[in-house]
């Protein structure tokens, strides 16, 4: 499947901000599931971008502004071609080792209902183990959009049992974990099946660690795994760590964020469209 | 020099010029409620002391009305006065702090004194032992200033230190001069006539000048030649000209050790011209009043591009 | 009079017991005043968390010198840098190939889990391979055989502007007592520290780096030492705010613009560093540094990550790590470690609590550890239930018999426990020690807690010369 994605982000400050740095994990790379065509990054005011890669293997737009601003839009475009691969990546080269995965962060620490509600899956092989995990978690934390924030931890999601894919996968991060299991976020776009192209926020999921397989994804807001409706963005230890944008403004003080996002399969005849863009 | 260290500097100097200045305000105030009563003349004194310090809004927004006491306690001590006598030498003191070691020992104990000596009194509300309030606060800042002339080295850190002082003070003197504008004259009260005469008289004892007056004009107090004094007078230490002369002296030193002018010394020495070309009848003629309104605009215009320049 | 733990006078100290002898009676007395009475007017304070009241404390300061002959130091000096010399070594291979976990010498979840392991540095190489650019290694002996490591710290250790004030308040205070002895200057050491930081600058810095020093600011207990080695150095102390990261390059703001940055000795820890990268409610950061030392244009000392070196934890396996990759037995022991994580050594620790020392594996300070010997049964009860839920947390040493030095004590001397803080320095130009250190002491008589936070004092420390 071809999948279309165009995310624009703007910000606009309350007051002009003298200068704005950003760091953007907003461009995807290409490994057996999903083949990046064409991916661009484009401001509507004048900045320096340099690209690198971080440790956990996601491409880094580092964002400097040249002039006082008092709005920026950052827009991603782009399509990717994917594939399904039953959630499983491949074609990835990682450079830290999968027992990093096994780390606490803030928002993934444990309490001691999440220790018993990861005990209570039960026996079996790993693979078998995370099914029923994610099962679990989409039976029992229901989608509620505003009960909770981006900086909730897993276990205050858990608690009140509601929450967005974030909670979700954060969750299901959380309780990998503390069953051995090596886990990690990934955010990225979600083609959905119910045609819904117009979204208000992006998507996020989990993969886990399954020796012999490498890793595999597990949606638990949905209850699947990843099909070729889905395309990677970037992965972290949580949701912190893999977030799409993260910066400073100087002088902006306090203003307002908002995203609109567009992601649709592209149609047999539009694939001939093509234009430059780097990724 | 960093610039947090050029602007904490700067900013203990604004801030120990305006205790100063809310000193001789207070003190203007109580000689001129002190005249023999005539209708409102109590309270337009006290009105006018927080009209041109600038925070009428602030003390109308705090619920107070206007009284000797009140006004006594808003710009002295007032907790919720962010710009009170207390709350300045406190924040040139935490400005001086953060940049110790650009300060020397004199320098340093002198604002570390004025501190010390602000909790040592306490809020005094006896009149006697208020006024003996302003005199230390008036003496602190004669420390600070003696001990930075005579102990820093002329460098980055002096110009900054006293480029904060000379801005505040061309505000202040202009503010000062403005209290008479605030105090209009009761009805029955002629221009020119005791009253009048009285209130120029404190107007140019609170800034050191009465005696400055009679040797420079040798005449009787008049209100023309009491402007021409604090405005354009190069000789007088305060007036607008003097004060505008320090700025443009030590935004040039800047601009000389750094090798660099930018649009702070140009609007500096812009406005010197201005000055060098005013007539005081000329001012008089349009309003002196909307004269110094515009002056203070163009002060905090220039603060604004200092700050634009170095400080950020 | 007694330099060791046996009751003996060590020969370093004979020249200072003979003069002593011919001192007048209340001489230390009154020049232990004096020492205050400057210590308080130049400002040398230490802040102690929690503790309001003193904010601003001044550190009790002893007169009495710690001496270290030359032969002793001699060997200390070697042990010193073989030490530093192999965690260097080691963080390399940690954020490089790993080849000590794949060769079996530390396990490998105890790095990849660490919280002071940093995925982030994975596979980064700082300016020369060098991470720990500074070290303070806190020893202590026991007897006669020699020094024990107790600590490894390699973070940001402070103290070293103890080393050097005391240093300079005995030179006021004794200058004959100089005269008679040939200690070896220890003033060295900022000049040292100065080119060292030059040497570690990133390739394209040029002829003469921009150093800085980054503090978090006047309200961190050890800023006075941040201000006085920014003074030493001669380079700015700078805060988060006057510094940012344009186009992957970091500036200071200054009042002639902004002036590029190539070292930063800084004082933060890793979390707080760049609130875009760690903790992102940071105020003391710097927005972007990461990117500009990911792309080569800053150094950072020490490096980010070191702190997975000095884990309590992994400080046992600390003599196997030396071997691994110098090739050679560590010359400065550990002091023997029961790792708690494991089960047949946290059996043992809980049958004799009362007679160990156990410390959490990430704390400092002296917080957090129980010292069996001086504690009530309720505190080691209270301590067992502690360990019993989470033992990965903890290790158990046992109680040192640490030497003693003569220490004023009102009127007298008595014999006080004390350790030693040395201060090491690498670059890509080598490795060196300042000849000296911190020695720290524990004024409480029996006391065996010498951490300034818990009312030890210091004392200046004399290396003689051959």
């Amino acid at each position: 499947m071809r999948i279309r994605i165009d995310h624009s982000t703007r910000y606009a400050y309350a007051r002009p901000a003298r200068f704005i740095v950003q760091m953007l994990r907003l461009t995807p790379k290409s490994c057996e599931s999903q083949q990046v065509r064409e991916w661009r990054i484009e401001t509507d005011v004048d900045a320096r971008l340099r690209r690198s890669e971080d440790a956990f293997g996601n491409i880094v737009h580092s964002l400097y502004t040249e002039r006082p601003t008092d709005a920026l839009t950052i827009r991603v475009t782009g399509e990717v071609s994917t594939v399904d691969t039953g959630g499983v990546i491949r074609g990835q080269n990682d450079r830290l080792q999968p027992g990093v995965y096994l780390r606490d962060t803030r928002l993934t620490q444990a309490d001691p209902a999440l220790v018993e509600f990861a005990r209570g899956i039960g026996e079996g092989g790993p693979l078998e183990r995370m099914h029923r995990l994610m099962g679990a978690i989409h039976g029992g934390v229901a989608f509620e959009v505003g009960a909770t924030s981006a900086t909730h931890t897993a276990a205050e999601a858990f608690a009140i049992r509601r929450g967005v894919c974030q909670d979700h996968a954060q969750i299901f991060i959380t309780c990998a974990r503390t069953l051995g299991v090596p886990a990690r976020y990934v955010s990225g776009h979600l083609n959905r099946s119910d045609g819904q192209h117009d979204q208000d926020a992006a998507h996020a999921w989990a993969e886990a660690w399954i020796e012999g397989l490498g890793w595999v994804g597990f949606d638990a807001a949905n209850g699947i795994c990843p099909t070729d409706n889905y395309v990677r963005i970037a992965t972290g230890l949580d949701a912190l760590g893999a977030t799409p944008i993260r910066g400073t403004s100087y002088g902006g003080g306090i203003g307002t964020l908002t995203v609109a996002l567009h992601v649709r399969p592209v149609q047999q005849s539009q694939q001939q469209h093509q234009s430059k863009g780097w990724s | 020099m960093l610039s947090r260290t050029a602007d904490s500097l700067y900013w203990t100097g604004r801030y120990m010029e305006r205790a100063d200045f809310l000193a001789r305000i207070l003190e203007a105030a109580i000689r001129l409620a002190a005249l023999p009563a005539k209708d409102q003349a109590t309270v337009t004194a006290w009105a006018g002391a927080i009209a041109s310090s600038g925070v009428k809004s602030g003390f109308d927004a705090s619920g107070r009305t206007v009284s000797e006491k009140s006004v006594r306690e808003y710009l002295a001590f007032g907790a919720d006065n962010s710009t009170s006598i207390k709350a300045c030498i406190t924040k040139a003191r935490t400005n001086a702090r953060s940049v110790r070691t650009a300060l020397t020992i004199e320098l340093w104990e002198a604002i570390n004194g004025a501190w010390n000596g602000l909790n040592e009194l306490g809020e005094p509300t006896k009149r006697d032992d208020f006024t003996n309030f302003l005199d230390f606060v008036k003496s602190t800042s004669l420390a600070v200033e003696g001990a930075s002339s005579r102990t820093m080295l002329r460098n980055d850190a002096y110009w900054f230190l006293r480029l904060g002082m000379a801005i505040e003070r061309a505000d202040n003197t202009a503010r000062l001069l403005d209290v008479k504008y605030h105090l209009l004259l009761p009805p029955g009260e002629r221009v020119g006539g005791q009253l009048d005469y009285f209130q120029w008289t404190t107007l140019l004892r609170e800034v050191s000048a009465l005696t400055a007056y009679r040797w420079v004009y040798r005449e009787s107090v008049r209100p023309w030649l009491v402007a021409d004094l604090l405005v354009l007078n190069r000789q007088m230490p305060r007036s607008l000209a003097s004060c505008q002369g320090m700025i443009v002296s030590y935004l040039e030193r800047l601009a000389t050790d750094y090798g660099r002018r930018g649009p702070a010394q140009r609007l500096a020495s812009n406005r010197l011209t201005q000055f060098n070309e005013a007539r005081i009848e000329d001012i008089f003629q349009s309003g002196l009043h909307e004269y110094i309104q515009g002056f203070l605009n163009e002060n905090n215009a220039l603060a604004a591009a200092v700050q634009e320049q170095y400080l950020v | 009079m007694n330099g060791g733990g046996s009751g003996t006078i060590r020969d370093s100290y004979k020249t200072l017991a003979a003069w002593l002898e011919n001192a007048p009676p209340d001489l230390l007395q009154a020049r232990s005043r004096q020492a205050e009475l400057f210590f308080r007017r130049m400002g040398v304070t230490f802040a102690v968390y929690g503790d309001e009241e003193s904010n601003e404390r001044l550190i009790p300061f002893d007169v009495v010198p710690r001496i270290i002959g030359a032969d002793e130091w001699g060997g200390l000096e070697k042990g010193l840098k073989q030490r530093v010399t192999a965690i260097n070594a080691f963080l390399k291979d940690i954020y490089g190939p790993q080849d000590c976990i794949r060769a079996g010498i530390v396990p490998a979840d105890l790095i990849l889990t660490n919280p002071h392991y940093r995925p982030e540095m994975q596979g980064r190489r700082p300016p020369g391979d060098v991470w720990c650019h500074i070290a303070g290694v806190d020893l202590v002996r026991t007897g006669e055989d020699g020094f024990y490591v107790l600590e490894d710290n390699v973070r940001t250790p402070s103290g070293v502007s103890y080393m050097l004030e005391n240093r300079e308040m005995m030179m006021r205070l004794f200058p004959d007592l100089f005269a008679e002895h040939a200690v070896r200057p220890v003033e060295i050491y900022t000049d040292m520290l100065l080119r060292s930081l030059q040497a570690s600058a990133p390739s394209g810095a040029g002829e003469d780096p921009t150093i800085v020093v980054l503090t978090p600011g006047p309200f961190n207990s050890a800023y006075y030492e941040h201000s006085f080695l920014a003074d030493k150095l001669g380079v700015e102390l700078v805060e988060g705010g006057d510094l940012f990261v344009n186009d992957d390059t970091v500036y200071m703001r200054t009042t002639e613009g902004p002036k590029r940055v190539d070292v930063i000795y800084r004082r933060i820890d890793d979390d707080f560093i760049d609130p875009l990268t760690f903790m992102p409610n940071s105020a003391v950061g710097v927005p972007g540094l990461m990117s500009a030392y990911f792309a080569g244009r800053v150094t950072l000392a020490n490096a980010v990550g070191t702190g997975v070196a000095d884990d309590k934890a992994v400080y046992t396996y600390m003599p196997e790590i030396i071997r691994f990759f110098t090739g050679e037995d560590a010359i400065l022991k550990n002091v023997p470690t029961w790792r708690c994580r494991e089960a047949d050594a946290l059996k043992e620790v809980l049958g004799k609590l009362d007679e160990l020392v156990v410390k959490e594996v990430g704390g400092s300070g002296g917080y957090g550890m129980l010292v069996g010997p001086t504690s009530t049964k309720a505190e080691i009860e209270a301590f067992r239930a502690k360990l019993i839920a989470d033992p990965d947390d903890f290790i158990a040493q046992p109680t040192l018999s640490l030497s003693t030095a003569p220490t004023l004590n009102g009127g007298s001397l008595s014999p006080r426990h004390v350790d030693l803080r040395p201060f090491v320095l690498s670059s890509p130009a080598g490795v060196r020690v300042a000849p000296g250190g911190l020695t720290r002491v524990a004024l409480k008589e029996g006391s065996l807690v010498v951490n300034s936070s818990q009312g030890g004092g210091t004392k200046d420390t004399w290396v003689l010369d051959n």
